[in-house]
């Protein structure tokens, strides 16, 4: 679990108190509430997830039951560049999970991790409906189609990472 | 009201006429039309659309460059469309930057259309051949998709200009009981994939008691590898509002929902805009042009869960709770959305009404099979030439289909599967190839239409890899509410998975079938239900290749990472070339004393750049399966 400041916190509540005003206070508002505060924290933190449920007049752990029931919220803050490997059926059969293993080696993170200095977040997702330019990395908004090992580090090479070559420190001397 | 000089008619007219002269005007010079739809812009349309007007501002030439939907071709994105007066329209495919400033300076300033790098054209003329006149041509009927990638998307006038609303008025100028009695009788079946009769569910819902309705277009397509929704909502948005609000004409509902997957942005942004057009027309709003009839929409995001596609899970999840599914009856034409009436329908179902109001039921019952009339919309993916959207007459076989308008599979592979329907779908062999595309025949072979996602497999695909793929894909999905979709499904899968690594015992192939029983019989909804189809499936076709798995540890496709290696043939290795060593993200490729490369196996990933990487000429780099090969080979090698 990621220590949020007091900062952060009270942006959060804020986030969440002016995205409940423009909705009905129903719960049938409950769903938009959550994604227009994740659009603007890129996540939905607890103290948001209070704030709103007192707003709505619905018990705070009815909201934590919807935020984590759907896969689209986040409780963590994530990376300034957000990285979704596709795994749809077209990705998967065209080498989705070795792009995805790719990412992983290289930022050193697994699924729904955050590099240390908040720079990288790292996701699966099921589907971004690019199947013809499989296998796919979605960076933030940004579709990459017909990923490859090389393109990875290409694509790290351009956010300016130094991409470490070899999986062990010291490669073998032949 | 069905006088034609109503004042509905006259209001309509006027609109039309209006939209009609803004078409013609933007068709009198030269047009060039760009994909860019989500797939287009993956592969850089926005890039060629800058690129394009650039160049013609340079020029100075009189050009409009529209942003247009999806075309169908997505094996061949970026794509480019130009219809100059004089010349057929074109379609440019593969276009890069270049060569979108050679189609401006050639083709716009000059008058050579740049053959080389066109596609085909759109219509059969003198100059170049065009689509239809390629064997995909006899097979494929666009009938959803006929205004798709040639009107502006966020242009209510390019839509209006085709046509586009006519049905709507029609419709308000019959009853709503004629409207349901057409539909009814057109036979048209929910294209979600239950194939459910929609004139029924319409039916049901007008006849249920209770003031207020609500119809909702059900556009969560949660399918791995299904992209049609999407395409359609990008490319052509009104069509699929003018079936909702004559769906909602015809139930007697005032307002509709759009529930769009949040994972989509640019088909929310697009329905968003679409509805916010024809409101302004007064095409949505109060008192439709006059005729008394009002109808408000609104766009709810899906937040990403599969089982939100289920209309029970879908209520629950826009009632602001976790979208778990419900038992039915009640269905939700008589207790849905906050628990009044209301009418689900899927985005190709909604996309299909306005044209069998305007054209009629029996032009629609003209088109594919008895059982199932009309058109198939797929999402050809995976090991096909010709990836993209396909639409074809109900009945049209699998054959003609992959082969004939998908040129088969690439790289001179062989044909192994096709997977139908997704998660809740079956993969079907080469003897199912001649089978008929439709609700009924599908089902029978152990597939199903499903939303229509239609992934082609290969010689290289494992076929008890793609059932662990999918199982992993329900297991995750799953809501949890059943036990035997919650635990039984995580059974399976770990069975899968165990099987793939080669720790299978023979004895697991019973007991993976009995479970998927257990599961289909255990469940609530669909999600559930359905699960274990792709296991059960591989299993009635492709029984020998979980046996290799559990017997030999070996994976005849070559494609279960725990069961294959790679290496590198000595003999037909070309000692002065590196391409292996750069591509290999971990260095495990050394060079030996005779300068050979050797690959590492304690460091090799297995991720397939070496393969990729070996000139064509070499083709040195194998997989072998099982590993173990790898160190007889090694052995047999000799001292070196």
């Amino acid at each position: 679990m990621v220590l949020l400041t007091e900062e952060e916190k009270r942006a959060a509540r804020e986030a969440a108190g002016s995205a409940v005003r423009g909705f009905p206070r129903s719960r049938g508002s409950l769903v938009p509430i959550l994604q227009k505060i994740q659009e603007k924290l890129g996540y939905v933190p607890l103290e948001a997830m209070e704030e709103v449920a007192g707003q709505l007049g619905i018990p705070p752990v009815d909201v934590y039951g919807v935020v984590t029931f759907y896969n689209q919220f986040r409780l963590t803050p994530p990376g300034r560049r957000q990285i979704k490997v596709c795994l749809g059926t077209a990705c998967h059969m065209k080498g989705g999970t070795v792009i995805l293993d790719c990412w992983k080696r290289r930022l050193g993170i697994e699924v729904g991790g955050v590099t240390p200095d908040r720079e990288f977040s790292l996701e699966r997702v099921a589907c971004v409906g690019c199947c013809s330019m499989a296998p796919v990395t979605v960076i933030n908004d940004e579709v990459h189609g017909r990923v490859t090992p090389t393109r990875v580090d290409g694509l790290l090479f351009s956010f300016g990472v130094k991409v470490k070559k070899g999986r062990q420190e010291e490669g073998e001397v032949n | 009201m069905r006088d034609s000089n109503s004042p509905l008619q006259q209001k309509f007219a006027a609109l039309k006429r209006r939209a009609r002269e803004a078409w013609e005007a933007l068709r009198k010079g030269p047009l060039v039309l760009v994909g860019a739809a989500t797939c287009g812009r993956a592969a850089g349309a926005l890039e060629v659309l800058k690129v394009l007007e650039e160049e013609i501002r340079k020029q100075g030439l009189d050009a409009r460059v529209v942003e247009v939907g999806c075309m169908g071709h997505c094996y061949a994105e970026p794509l480019v469309v130009i219809a100059k007066p004089g010349f057929p329209s074109i379609c440019y495919g593969y276009v890069t930057e270049g060569i979108a400033r050679r189609l401006v300076q050639d083709f716009l300033g000059g008058d050579d259309p740049c053959l080389e790098f066109a596609l085909a054209a759109l219509e059969p003329n003198e100059l170049v051949p065009a689509f239809s006149d390629f064997p995909r041509g006899q097979v494929e009927r666009a009938v959803l998709l006929e205004k798709c990638g040639l009107i502006d998307p966020q242009d209510i006038n390019h839509y209006l200009a085709l046509g586009g609303y006519g049905a709507l008025v029609k419709a308000l100028s019959l009853s709503p009981e004629e409207v349901v009695a057409e539909i009814k009788a057109s036979g048209l079946r929910g294209r979600g994939g239950a194939g459910f009769p929609t004139g029924k569910k319409w039916e049901a819902c007008r006849l249920a008691p209770g003031e207020e309705k609500y119809v909702i277009c059900n556009a969560d397509e949660g399918d791995p590898g299904a992209f049609m929704d999407r395409t359609i909502l990008e490319s052509n948005p009104h069509q699929v509002l003018e079936g909702l609000a004559i769906a909602a004409y015809a139930v007697g509902a005032r307002r509709g929902f759009f529930y769009v997957r949040a994972e989509y942005p640019l088909a929310v942004e697009r329905v968003k805009a679409a509805v916010r057009d024809a409101r302004a027309a007064g095409l949505l709003g109060p008192d439709i042009l006059g005729s008394g009839f009002d109808f408000e929409v609104e766009v709810f995001q899906g937040s990403g869960a599969f089982v939100c596609g289920e209309e029970t899970a879908l209520i629950a999840s826009m009632e602001g709770r976790p979208g778990l599914p419900r038992h039915r009856p009640p269905y939700p034409a008589e207790k849905g959305l906050w628990g009044r009436p209301t009418v689900i329908n899927n985005v190709k179902t909604l996309a299909y009404v306005p044209l069998i109001v305007e054209r009629g039921a029996a032009w629609f019952r003209g088109i594919g099979t008895p059982q199932s009339p009309g058109t198939a919309v797929f999402a050809l993916a995976g090991k096909v030439v010709n990836t993209g959207l396909v639409e074809v007459p109900m009945g049209t076989t699998l054959r003609q289909l992959i082969f004939g308008v998908g040129s088969g599979v690439p790289k001179g592979k062989a044909f192994k599967a096709v997977q139908i329907g997704g998660p809740s779908g079956g993969c079907l062999p080469v003897s199912c190839l001649d089978l008929p595309v439709d609700f009924d025949s599908l089902a029978q072979a152990g597939a199903m239409m499903g939303s229509g996602g239609m992934v082609v497999l290969d010689e290289d695909d494992c076929m008890v890899e793609v059932a662990r793929f999918f199982l992993d894909f329900t297991q995750k999905e799953s809501c949890g509410k059943c036990t035997m979709c919650r635990l039984g499904t995580r059974q399976m899968l770990e069975i899968l998975e165990s099987i793939t690594r080669g720790e299978g015992r023979p004895e697991d192939l019973e007991l993976l079938l009995e479970l998927a029983e257990d599961v289909q019989a255990g469940s609530l909804c669909g999600l559930g239900r359905t699960a274990p189809n792709p296991v059960l499936s591989t299993l009635r076709y492709f029984r020998e290749e979980y046996e290799a798995h559990i017997k030999e540890r070996r994976c005849p496709a070559k494609m279960c990472q725990a069961l294959i290696a790679y290496y590198i043939l000595p003999e037909k290795c070309e000692r002065s070339c590196d391409a292996c060593v750069g591509s290999c993200p971990v260095e495990a490729i050394f060079t030996n004393e005779d300068r050979l490369k050797v690959i590492d196996q304690q460091k090799c990933v297995k991720c397939n750049s070496c393969m990729e990487a070996c000139p064509p000429q070499y083709k040195a780099v194998i997989k072998l399966s099982p590993p173990e090969l790898v160190r007889e080979l090694e052995r047999k090698g000799g001292a070196k």
